[in-house]
């Protein structure tokens, strides 16, 4: 059974630097980071010292709060440098790789004869339990909860995305493997939505046991929190967990083989990548290790450039990163830029410019903002990208004055920043839409805690 | 500008020796160049498009409107003191004219957002670009400099910066600073003695704009119309008097083609608007209040220029898609119930707008009360 939605909102930004499906090398990195900073809600205890040996799925932190959600290590090695930031904050533990890739043997399972609890217990104690987000809010799942449903995205439509369709085609026993674990942790069942224009030749069309759902459109069509507000919409009470599909295949794989194995393949992307290409990586693998372009005056995103994160030269890949991004970054001025009549080398949505002219064309963006920050003055352009059933000047406007009953009302449960990461870009007065938003999720989780 | 080449690093930067000029020359800085600002938070790309290249799109959308106006001075001006003037004379004529109120305008308006900045230590914002262009254009050419400027700086400042600027206005400061004049000054507003400049020298001539006309003339308007030697086609060209950018619909609407291409301004607004005024200009008619025809409602007075350039202002409008249907509707409705049904004023859309600028927030407020408490519904019961 499979229901279509169609999405006409929404807007692919045309960057150029799109992964070539191939995959270059396997990088087998010398050190490795385990970043608490990764987790939203994550307060890391260290359960490690520097100088301790670790496998693969050995602990290396414990959250504070809930003791049982534990983060490990992805290779096994000893443990180099604890690293920390200001007020002695936490900021990563790296790991000196042996290179054997020596496992903890969690045990292979029979999936179909496993109950919630063992489910629960094995999640928690391989460290892939922090793999499960929450929605509302976008934080770690709680183990003692039950979501409503799961939700999971079999494609993403951010720009420069990884293709799952390529980057996890060897994986798809695992990913079913994985949907058939965690479909025991909710008694609504898993929604897997997949993507319109590959709906019948991707590999996930034939994946069991879920509720399938296509769903076509731009960018954020393949946001799992702009599915969810189609599919089932998150009410205040409601618990929705979401798992992106590369951890599906990482969750499967612990199942079946009893190991815990991160192994995905990384995306390579962006204008300022020589050539944009797949390589096989861990989480935590140093950014020098994956690519040479990072270089100087060079941002470094991991993940897409709506939503990534600044990693830096010295940076290490996250846990929920499949994607790097590089970018130059955009630090000239432009003379009489916003006033000459033709800027063919920036696109814009609007037709105030005649980027409309090239349709097909694909820029090499840079990191300039293009204008200095203002009050808002034009607003449909929000509604114009954000596929929702929602206003969205209302809620950054209630997010602003934080106002916890109109965030309510106007869908503050239903999004994460990421949903409404378009419009930070499209925004004429340059404003921080998902910061605003952010601030405005961080102010409810601590109100309604 | 000049200042800004020479300015050493440093110097005007916050601390420097001159820092309480950042503001300022900070405006003439980005006016030229693009600034070197990345992205800190957020998306690492962004969109070309800034409030400075919005704002210009709106002043080339008034441009045809300005020129038209220019050579409709001079035109109107040779035509009451029988002067046989060429093309490029009465345009030349008007331009004269209308030079010293842009400069009033844009010069007493820039002067009170820069030192508005400069005392709130922010950017310059760009509003005034569009509102300084749009306020000679729907004032009488004979309007004095020094009513100007106090009508400007009056909008500027009750209008804007008491509210924190562009942005945060609750009213089109373009219309305030009309509505100034024409409750401080009425006789230079209205009446028929305002509309026409002459050249030196020669006695005032007084002209009715086609709405006095109308208003003036109670049943047999079209016969009066054409007593004054308008057809309906002269009202659409906009060879009358009146303000001097409002008269000709054809300018107007070569501007709002462009407004609604790029997307700049709402076309809801406009044919919202538009109907609204075309309703109640047929309901008029059929109830005898006036024998004027619904259409010659958009092509009189500032119907059409209120409609493109001033409902649409995307800051004191509704916000709402499905308000601005209701917001424009209401905008064209009301304006053309005060032109038949108000004896005191023979135009209605300079009120009617600022009215409906109030009430935007009401609208958007009863559409996003109803939107939610319809998805609450529809979430309880699926």
């Amino acid at each position: 059974m499979s229901n279509t939605i169609h999405l006409k909102k929404g807007l692919d930004i045309p960057i150029k630097g799109v992964a070539a499906q191939k995959t270059v090398k396997t990088v087998a990195p010398d050190i490795v980071a385990v970043k608490p900073t990764d987790f939203k809600g994550f307060l890391p205890r260290l359960l490690v010292k520097e100088g301790d040996p670790v496998l693969a799925g050995s602990p290396v932190m414990a959250d504070k709060s809930r003791p049982g959600i534990l983060l490990t290590s992805p290779v096994s090695g000893t443990v180099q440098q604890i690293v920390r930031g200001e007020k002695r904050k936490l900021l990563a533990v790296l790991v000196k790789a042996d290179g054997k890739q020596a496992s903890v043997d969690f045990g292979a399972q029979k999936i179909a004869a496993l109950q919630s609890a063992e489910v629960r217990d094995l999640l928690l104690r391989s460290g892939l339990w922090v793999s499960l987000v929450q929605r509302p809010y976008g934080i770690i799942a709680d183990p003692e909860a039950t979501p409503k449903s799961l939700f999971i995205s079999a494609f993403n439509t951010a720009p420069l995305a990884a293709d799952y369709d390529y980057s996890l085609s060897a994986d798809v026993p695992y990913v079913q493997a994985g949907i058939d674990v965690l479909g025991k942790l909710t008694p609504g069942g898993v929604h897997f939505c997949i993507g319109e224009r590959t709906a019948s030749s991707s590999p996930f069309h034939k994946i069991e046991n879920v509720i399938m759902h296509v769903v076509g459109g731009k960018h954020p069509a393949g946001n799992v929190g702009v599915q969810i507000s189609h599919i089932d919409p998150i009410l205040k009470g409601d618990t929705v967990w979401t798992v992106s599909l590369p951890l599906v295949a990482a969750i499967g794989k612990l199942f079946a083989t009893g190991k815990l194995d991160l192994t995905r393949k990384v995306a390579i992307t962006g204008p300022a990548v020589s050539d944009p290409a797949y390589v096989t990586a861990l989480p935590g693998t140093p950014v020098a290790a994956l690519t040479d372009d990072a270089a100087e005056n060079i941002r470094v995103i991991g993940g897409n450039v709506l939503t990534g994160e600044c990693l830096g030269r010295e940076g290490y890949l996250g846990f929920f990163q499949d994607q790097l991004t590089l970018l130059r970054e955009g630090n000239e001025k432009e003379w009489f830029g916003w006033a000459k009549p033709f800027r063919p080398k920036l696109f814009s949505t609007s037709a105030c410019y005649f980027s409309w002219l090239t349709p097909r064309k694909k820029y090499d963006m840079d990191t300039n903002l293009h204008g200095g920050p203002r009050a808002f003055v034009q607003t449909k352009c929000f509604e114009d990208v954000t596929p929702m059933d929602l206003f969205p000047i209302y809620l950054i406007k209630a997010c602003l004055a934080k106002d916890i009953e109109k965030m309510e009302q106007f869908g503050i449960y239903e999004v994460l920043p990421e949903d409404l990461a378009l419009c930070d870009y499209v925004d004429p007065s340059k404003n921080n839409i998902q910061s605003i938003v952010a601030d405005g999720i961080d102010y409810m989780i601590k109100e309604m805690a | 500008m000049e200042e800004n080449k020479t300015t050493k690093p440093g110097l005007f930067e916050k601390g420097g020796k001159l820092g309480f000029l950042h503001s300022t020359v900070d405006a003439f800085e980005t006016f030229l160049r693009v600034p070197d600002t990345v992205t800190r938070k957020g998306a690492h790309v962004r969109d070309a498009i800034d409030l400075k290249r919005v704002m210009i799109m709106v002043v080339i959308a008034l441009v045809p409107a300005a020129l038209f106006g220019m050579y409709n001075v001079g035109y109107q001006a040779s035509l009451s003191a029988g002067l046989e003037w060429g093309f490029w004379k009465m345009f030349w004529y008007g331009l004269l004219k209308m030079l010293p109120l842009f400069i009033v305008s844009y010069v007493v308006g820039l002067f009170i957002e820069f030192a508005d900045a400069q005392i709130k230590g922010e950017e310059v914002n760009e509003g005034y670009l569009v509102s300084g262009f749009l306020i000679p254009l729907i004032v009488p050419v004979s309007t004095p400099l020094w009513m100007l400027a106090i009508a400007v700086a009056f909008a500027v400042i009750f209008g804007k910066c008491v509210f924190g600027g562009t942005g945060m206005n609750i009213w089109n400061p373009a219309l305030l600073s009309r509505a100034f004049l024409f409750f401080s000054y009425p006789s230079y507003l209205s009446g028929d003695s305002v509309w026409i400049s002459v050249p030196k020298g020669m006695d005032a001539v007084t002209a009715a704009t086609p709405l006095a006309v109308t208003d003036e003339a109670g049943r047999h308007t079209v016969q009066a119309l054409t007593d004054n030697g308008w057809s309906f086609w002269d009202l659409f060209n906009g060879l009358i008097p009146g303000s001097v950018g409002e008269t000709s619909a054809i300018a107007i609407l070569l501007g709002a083609v462009l407004l609604i291409w790029t997307g700049v301004a709402s076309w809801k607004i406009m044919v919202s608007s538009v109907a609204g005024g075309l309703l109640i200009g047929w309901l008029g008619q059929l109830g005898g209040a006036t024998d004027l025809p619904c259409y010659y409602q958009l092509v009189m007075g500032g119907f059409l220029f209120g409609t493109v350039f001033m409902a649409t202002d995307p800051v004191t409008s509704a916000q709402t898609e499905c308000g601005k249907w209701i917001y424009g509707f209401l905008i064209g409705a009301l304006a053309v119930t005060v032109r038949l049904w108000n004896p005191g004023y023979a135009e209605g859309m300079m009120l009617a707008i600022l009215l409906m600028n109030t009430f935007a927030p009401l609208i958007d407020h009863c559409v996003v009360s109803r939107h939610i408490s319809r998805r609450n519904k529809k979430l309880k019961t699926a």
